[in-house]
């Protein structure tokens, strides 16, 4: 279980790769089985429009899930995630590009902070704040 | 109507949740997960993990179960269609895997009015059924104009 970064190596401003995915709306019906968030506002367009939204959106829950693959894809293991803390700041609907960008804010001999987001393709961020603890 | 703030600090029944490879491997995919570990035993097994590891985010499902027995108290006052999902942390103390047998029970830890909305944290403790710490999920939901009017000691 060795983590793909070698902590000797990470340094503070170093980027993670960064994880684009355009959402599809199967991509939030196959969430929706998978995760058991069956909430209407994200496969029923007359429900979404009925409580003001433009339709479906997706939910926060898995564009977090796509923020988070940029860090277990750059960690390889997912032992050496200690803690991961977003804050949801806007929607996004199916057709749109979610981009997670990341890098390093601090390092403590093997503990390593990360900052992210995930922006939509307008660059609002759709999920914010983003925290990522990492014992590597 | 108001949340009811006297819940705060309420703990709620546990629910087991046993955890299943296939399971695993739909959310995994569900996700865009394609690293061979969260699909393969041979090369979880080859990875250091004695059987598929969870992605991170899965921990959801176990706080989305305990969530519901939380959110359908009717002490709460809780209005699900008025509620928006504000922030989310996960406390890890080991991955969660396939085989475990977990518990995950919900409480309400904070409920306080913010403006004219409500911000309401569920806190879902996640241990194997022998009591191992496997994980600690903070959901925060904000639940929207159901603040009571200031000043009305409500």
């Amino acid at each position: 279980m060795s983590p793909r970064v070698d902590p000797a190596q990470v340094r503070p401003g170093d980027a993670l790769p960064e994880v684009a995915e355009t959402i599809e709306r199967l991509d939030l019906v196959r969430y929706a089985g998978a995760s058991g968030d069956f909430n209407p506002i994200h496969w029923n367009d007359e429900v979404a429009r009925a409580v003001g939204l433009p339709g479906v959106i997706a939910h926060g829950m898995y564009s977090m899930a796509v923020a988070t693959r940029m860090v277990t894809g750059w960690v390889g293991d997912p032992a050496a995630i200690k803690r991961l803390k977003v804050r949801f700041s806007a929607m996004i609907e199916p057709g749109q590009t979610l981009t997670a960008k990341g890098e390093v804010a601090e390092v403590d001999g093997r503990r390593v902070l990360v900052r992210f987001h995930a922006e939509d393709e307008k660059g609002e961020r759709v999920v914010g704040k983003g925290e990522a603890e990492l014992e590597l | 109507m108001p949340l009811n703030q006297a819940l705060v600090g309420k703990a709620y029944p546990a629910v087991r949740y046993e955890v299943g490879r296939e399971k695993l491997r739909e959310f995994a995919v569900a996700v865009g997960e394609t690293d061979p570990i969260y699909h393969d035993e041979a090369a979880a097994r080859a990875a250091g993990h004695p059987d598929l590891p969870a992605v991170p985010t899965f921990a959801v499902v176990l706080s989305l179960r305990a969530g519901q027995v939380v959110y359908g108290d009717p002490d709460l006052g809780l209005d699900y269609s008025r509620v928006v999902h504000g922030e989310q942390e996960f406390v890890y103390h080991r991955p969660i895997r396939a085989g475990d047998r977990l518990l995950a029970s919900g409480k309400v830890a904070a409920a306080a009015a913010r403006g004219r909305h409500e911000l309401l944290t569920l806190e879902t403790e996640i241990t194997t059924e022998a009591g191992e710490p496997v994980c600690t999920v903070r959901a925060t939901l904000l639940s929207r104009g159901t603040a009571p009017p200031r000043g009305s000691g409500a």
